[in-house]
């Protein structure tokens, strides 16, 4: 048996039978590694005897019993964007140097304490910004699906080992679509949760109105498990929102009978791959067999939702990354005064794409143009939310596709940031909204990429997108797929 | 033209931001091409509308002002680009 090969559930339930140990387990997920991560590229750090030591420690609870949790001795993979105690994180920038936090995100902490095994970091656009992780300081991260196409990103690193299985499961995070996205791109499960669900503590800041964290995963079950295990209120986190966390396998009955879905017509428009349209649609299909009730909605601001989130987005990016001034940690480049440390430190520690939204956010936010772009873009992201507001009267989840094409070749989009921008077309909006919404695997384009369907919620309604999900993926094998590596 | 070359010199001074030559000459064409696209929002008529600030509906998180983390100077001086005994060494800030 590919141990490496089960989805964290399986693992689980096997592991608390005894059937093999955490360290067995940890040890193929290695070898998996060392066997295909020339090709993928998916880690920047791994920590091979810190995780073999959890393992070890976790094989120690697993003998003692006592209803462990789901997680425990579960290899699972990091996006490196979270803050980890003593190892390194670099958020795929130069500009951290070789930092090493001296504590650990929420969320780790929470996985820590369930026994979690943490096999690595993963890589990622830098400072999240990106979708195609191609902007990573260090190398693009391959899809496993054809490895001279992207994974799609940010957190292209942790969807890439998840569908490679690199890993059991993952943790990314989404500000515009960096969880969804690559989780379509690479034909697995990627949820974003409602604004406030699960703590933002320890996870280096790209835009603080809509970044959240999520699981990327094997299957929808699995999903579930990782939401539930990082979820929750957390007093370290002003705009944690202090709500029960539900047990979601709870609502995998299957039934999804009389639910009412909602289909945005202005997410059906010219520009979608062929192949997408029909995927989607043959799945929206497949919900209506299961007794799901299908509503035509509207969201009729969806057009303005990339200008608004780019003003948004870049507004927030350029205050947050005014920490990154060379004095306390981080890169610090030689220079004759204080204000030349400054300049220099960032001209050499960020890249490219980074430098773009600094300076388009500072612009936006600037004497002059601040009426005119950033509180414009305020206005309008109101009239956005409204929609789905308004929508959400008439339905109870609503299904689109996650992204416009399946994965595009690597280089394919670096020259031009619009287009590349457009790659979160279906995305954004949810962000800008802070709803909750996943994305599973609906199929294949004819050069056997994987293609994404995305499912939205209402707020702090993931139960609902999981159930939806839950029914679909049980009627359809396309998560059983695997990349031939 | 949305943005002049000038524009990003004086953006990238805001924001401490070194920039090569041929960084400003990319940018401007970039930037200018991004904030065309994005005077889509004038369609909108947003007179009427209140900005939107926050996602969920929030009441100002109040804590008792306690130290909950205990200090821990070696570990907080650890990822220093310079240090003097339990100081961050910084360039000289006040002539």
């Amino acid at each position: 048996m590919n141990l490496h090969a089960l989805t964290l559930h399986e693992a689980a339930e096997k592991l608390r039978k005894h059937e093999f140990s955490s360290q067995e387990l940890t040890d193929s997920v290695f070898h998996r590694i060392t066997q295909t991560d020339d090709k993928i590229h998916a880690y920047l750090t791994l920590c091979r005897d810190a995780a073999l030591n959890q393992a070890k420690k976790a094989d120690q609870r697993l003998r003692q019993g006592n209803n462990p949790p789901p997680l425990l001795g579960v290899p699972i993979a990091i996006k490196d964007n979270f803050l980890t105690c003593d190892i390194q994180t670099t958020c795929a920038s130069k500009i951290l140097g070789r930092f090493i936090p001296p504590y650990d995100a929420t969320t780790i902490k929470k996985l820590r304490a369930d026994g979690a095994v943490f096999i690595g970091k993963t890589n990622l656009d830098e400072f999240a910004m990106g979708s195609s992780a191609e902007n990573s300081a260090f190398f693009p991260t391959c899809n496993p699906w054809n490895i001279e196409r992207v994974p799609g990103g940010s957190s292209g690193g942790s969807a890439a080992a998840v569908a490679a299985d690199q890993c059991l499961a993952a943790l990314g995070t989404d500000t515009g679509g960096s969880i969804r996205q690559p989780a379509a791109c690479c034909g697995i499960v990627g949820l974003k949760p409602t604004y406030g669900r699960v703590s933002r503590y320890g996870i280096i800041a790209f835009a603080s109105s809509m970044d959240q964290v999520g699981p990327m995963t094997k299957d929808v079950e699995d999903c579930a498990l990782l939401l539930e295990a990082v979820a929750g209120y957390d007093s370290a986190d002003s705009t944690s929102v202090n709500r029960p966390v539900p047990h979601y396998t709870d609502a995998f009955t299957g039934n999804i009978k009389g639910l009412r879905l909602g289909i945005p017509k202005e997410y059906f428009v010219s520009g979608m791959q062929p192949e997408i349209d029909r995927a989607v649609r043959d799945a929206i299909r497949l919900l209506e067999a299961n007794g799901a009730r299908i509503e035509e909605i509207t969201l009729p601001h969806t057009e303005y939702a990339i200008a608004v989130y780019y003003i948004v987005a870049t507004a927030e990016a350029s205050s947050n990354l005014s920490r990154y001034d060379g004095m306390r940690y981080g890169h610090r480049a030689p220079a004759a005064d204080l204000i030349e440390t400054y300049m220099r430190s960032r001209e050499e520690g960020f890249g490219p794409e980074v430098k773009r939204r600094i300076i388009l956010g500072t612009y936006v936010l600037s004497a002059g143009y601040y009426d005119a772009y950033y509180l414009k873009a305020q206005r309008a992201r109101r009239l956005i939310k409204k929609d789905f507001d308004d929508a959400f009267h008439g339905c109870d989840a609503i299904v689109t596709p996650t992204a416009p094409t399946t994965a595009f070749k690597i280089g394919e989009k670096t020259q031009d940031p619009l287009q590349m921008y457009l790659s979160d077309i279906y995305t954004i909006s949810v962000n800008l909204a802070g709803l909750p919404a996943l994305s599973l695997p609906c199929g294949f384009d004819a050069t056997g990429l994987p293609i994404g369907l995305q499912i939205i919620g209402q707020p702090f309604d993931e139960a609902t997108i999981l159930r939806v999900a839950y029914a679909y993926e049980q009627s359809t094998p396309w998560h059983k797929e695997k990349p031939g590596l | 033209m949305k943005l002049t070359r000038e524009d990003v010199q004086r953006v990238a001074t805001l924001a401490r931001l070194r920039l090569t030559p041929q960084e400003e000459t990319s940018l401007t064409a970039q930037l200018d091409s991004i904030l065309l696209y994005m005077d889509k929002l004038n369609e909108l008529d947003t007179a009427q509308v209140e900005p939107f600030t926050h996602a969920v509906d929030l009441v100002n998180a109040f804590r008792e002002d306690l130290v909950t983390n205990r200090p821990n100077t070696e570990a907080l001086l650890a990822n220093a680009p310079e240090k003097d005994a339990t100081f961050f060494k910084v360039p000289k800030i006040i002539e």
